[in-house]
């Protein structure tokens, strides 16, 4: 049964992931972070490996932007 | 020495006035048409094929010739010809800037006859199909024979023909229509392709030199030499290589071919000393389109008439040979009355399927080579990026998904598995070749098929193979025995890949078309479920109607 995408909290350290996050982007220009962006976007896709939530995922992130 | 087949014109001759009517009228003597009319005439059904010049293809155009492909054209009796005069080939590797980030391998096993791909300038292939009809008794090719009209009757088509020596009519139960992109009994009939146009142009220029380079695909993303956009080398026979360079959309068709012009960027790939001559130059762009179908009554769309795709992936002509493929033993079938008519109905809803999986296919390739956004773009270079070191992303990299053949999954001339069997061979994919043995000698599956259905037994023993041979009364059947199991008149399985790759068991028996596709399978041979797929493929299942009129 394929369990869709989570979106109850799944991380264990919520503080410390954003973090990295935000830091990964340290001392990059504009250029650089939206390549970070796209080459990580591909590395979690294929880590994920599942159209179904990789669909979902892409479907909720496209209406909250046109939502907003 | 080779015949200059870019230079021949055959000479019009007056059409011998022939009273009644024709079963079948191909329009175009390209490879579609061709390979139509060949296929036709050589089973007996006569066939005239028009044509509206009087020279076969300027310039190399289509180069690239799958195996599927180069199979059609042995059942044809000329695949030989083009497989040995073609430069074979199975590598593609693709560059980024100034480094390889990956290649692939369109052919990794071994056991096939054929090559993945052989190169082979256009020319070439219709100069030798060309040959072959002419062989053909049934066969009767007009040059310089334009068709200007086109009247549909319940019972027949009438076309007009233009010719140098004034206009005359013809009637044809059936019209093939494999006149191009620019199909003229598309016009004729007031139909249209519907599809998307690429804002994009292309540079083809084919270069004359002995170069080192090898016998590969090589596709560079924004190299050093050509700034922003992409170039696709490849290797053709007589020392000509293919230098296709993306130009952009703003490019000016015309200034872009002038010779100066395209030195400049060749040496900016060869090198300033290089040598070579300029053979033929080409600024193109293309649509993905199909007509919504390709079957309107007794007229029926092949090739690029019916559908065009870009050239990313040599989907062009292979799929038009395979219409071809698919058509012929249907028209045949139908004339000779073995089947109803609404057997062609399914070569329209088989071949429209493969376009669409062919322009899906080559959509896709166009959208990753000609990024249509800066996101798209982004991801693009995000991929070729990581591709350089993340295997996953190898996957991504499109520089053209080249052509396989379709599987029929879903047609009503398949009859559904009664037992289970693994690997690809399912019912409506074409037969994949294997090496066997007939008294010692080797021998492949697909030589071995013919033009009419075929039925392959895999039997235990020659013991067992006499009694599979049964079949035969039924219908020519191929007896297939595992390795060290033959007997005279019995194909030993070789290598094991013929057991291998059908999922064969002892008894297993198959049912293969005229076009080589699988329509049926069993684990034991079973004379009445054999006769009733026979029947099924053969159309007996299909709704029966007769061709009718549509409203003009």
């Amino acid at each position: 049964m394929n369990p869709g995408l989570k979106v109850e909290p799944n991380l264990s350290d919520p503080d410390a992931f954003y973090e990295l996050l935000i830091d990964s982007h340290h001392d990059l220009d504009d250029e650089q972070s939206k390549m970070l962006n796209a080459q990580l976007i591909l590395l979690l896709a294929n880590h994920i490996g599942d159209m179904g939530v990789l669909g979902e995922a892409l479907g909720i992130a496209r209406a909250q932007v046109r939502r907003a | 020495m080779d015949i200059d087949y870019q230079g021949r014109v055959f000479d019009y001759a007056p059409a011998a006035a022939q009273p009644g009517r024709h079963p079948v009228v191909v329009v175009g003597a390209g490879p579609v048409g061709l390979a139509t009319a060949i296929d036709l005439a050589q089973n007996g059904v006569p066939v005239v094929l028009l044509d509206d010049d009087n020279k076969l293809s300027s310039g190399s155009r289509a180069i690239c010739f799958s195996k599927r492909t180069l199979e059609i054209f042995d059942r044809l009796g000329c695949g030989e010809r083009i497989a040995a005069k073609g430069v074979r080939w199975h590598l593609g590797r693709v560059f980024n800037g100034e480094e390889e980030v990956y290649s692939f391998d369109l052919l990794p096993e071994s056991g096939h006859e054929r090559p993945a791909f052989v190169n082979l300038q256009q020319y070439y292939v219709e100069g030798y199909l060309h040959e072959r009809a002419q062989a053909l008794p049934q066969l009767d090719l007009r040059w310089c024979s334009k068709v200007t009209g086109l009247v549909r009757h319940a019972d027949h088509v009438a076309l007009n023909v233009t010719t140098p020596d004034g206009q005359y009519g013809i009637e044809a139960a059936y019209v093939v229509a494999a006149d191009g992109g620019k199909s003229a009994v598309r016009s004729l009939m007031g139909l249209e392709s519907h599809g998307r146009t690429f804002r994009d142009r292309f540079l083809i220029a084919d270069v004359k030199m002995t170069a080192d380079f090898p016998a590969e695909r090589w596709f560079w993303f924004d190299p050093p030499f050509h700034r922003g956009q992409s170039v696709l080398l490849h290797r053709q026979p007589d020392n000509i290589w293919r230098i296709d360079f993306q130009l952009g959309w703003d490019a000016d068709p015309v200034a872009e071919k002038a010779p100066e012009r395209v030195i400049a960027r060749i040496q900016a790939l060869l090198g300033k000393d290089a040598a070579f001559t300029l053979e033929w130059v080409s600024v193109y762009s293309f649509c993905c389109l199909r007509m919504d179908s390709f079957r309107h009554g007794r007229v029926i769309f092949a090739g690029d008439a019916a559908h065009g795709v870009s050239p990313f992936g040599a989907r062009g002509a292979n799929s038009g040979v395979q219409d071809a493929d698919n058509l012929a033993w249907k028209l045949r079938l139908v004339l000779k009355g073995e089947a109803p008519d609404a057997l062609l109905d399914t070569y329209a809803s088989e071949r429209e399927l493969a376009a669409d999986e062919n322009i899906l296919n080559s959509t896709r390739s166009t959208d990753f080579i000609t990024p249509k956004s800066a996101v798209s773009r982004l991801f693009r270079d995000a991929v070729l990026q990581l591709a350089k070191h993340q295997p996953f992303a190898r996957k991504l990299v499109n520089s053209g998904r080249l052509s396989t053949p379709s599987t029929y999954a879903a047609s009503p001339l398949n009859t559904p598995d009664s037992a289970p069997f693994a690997g690809c061979m399912r019912p409506g994919a074409p037969a994949a070749d294997a090496p066997l043995a007939l008294d010692g000698a080797p021998a492949w599956l697909l030589r071995q098929t013919g033009n009419g259905f075929t039925g392959i037994c895999f039997a235990g023993s020659a013991r067992e193979a006499e009694a599979a041979a049964c079949a035969t009364g039924l219908l020519r059947t191929l007896v297939v025995v595992p390795q060290g199991q033959g007997g005279p008149g019995v194909f030993e399985d070789s290598e094991g890949l013929f057991a291998a790759r059908y999922d064969a068991q002892p008894g297993s028996y198959y049912l293969l078309r005229p076009d080589q596709h699988l329509c049926a399978r069993w684990r034991a041979f079973d004379a009445q479920a054999v006769r009733a797929a026979l029947a099924r493929a053969s159309g007996s299942a299909l709704a029966h109607a007769a061709p009718t009129m549509e409203p003009a």
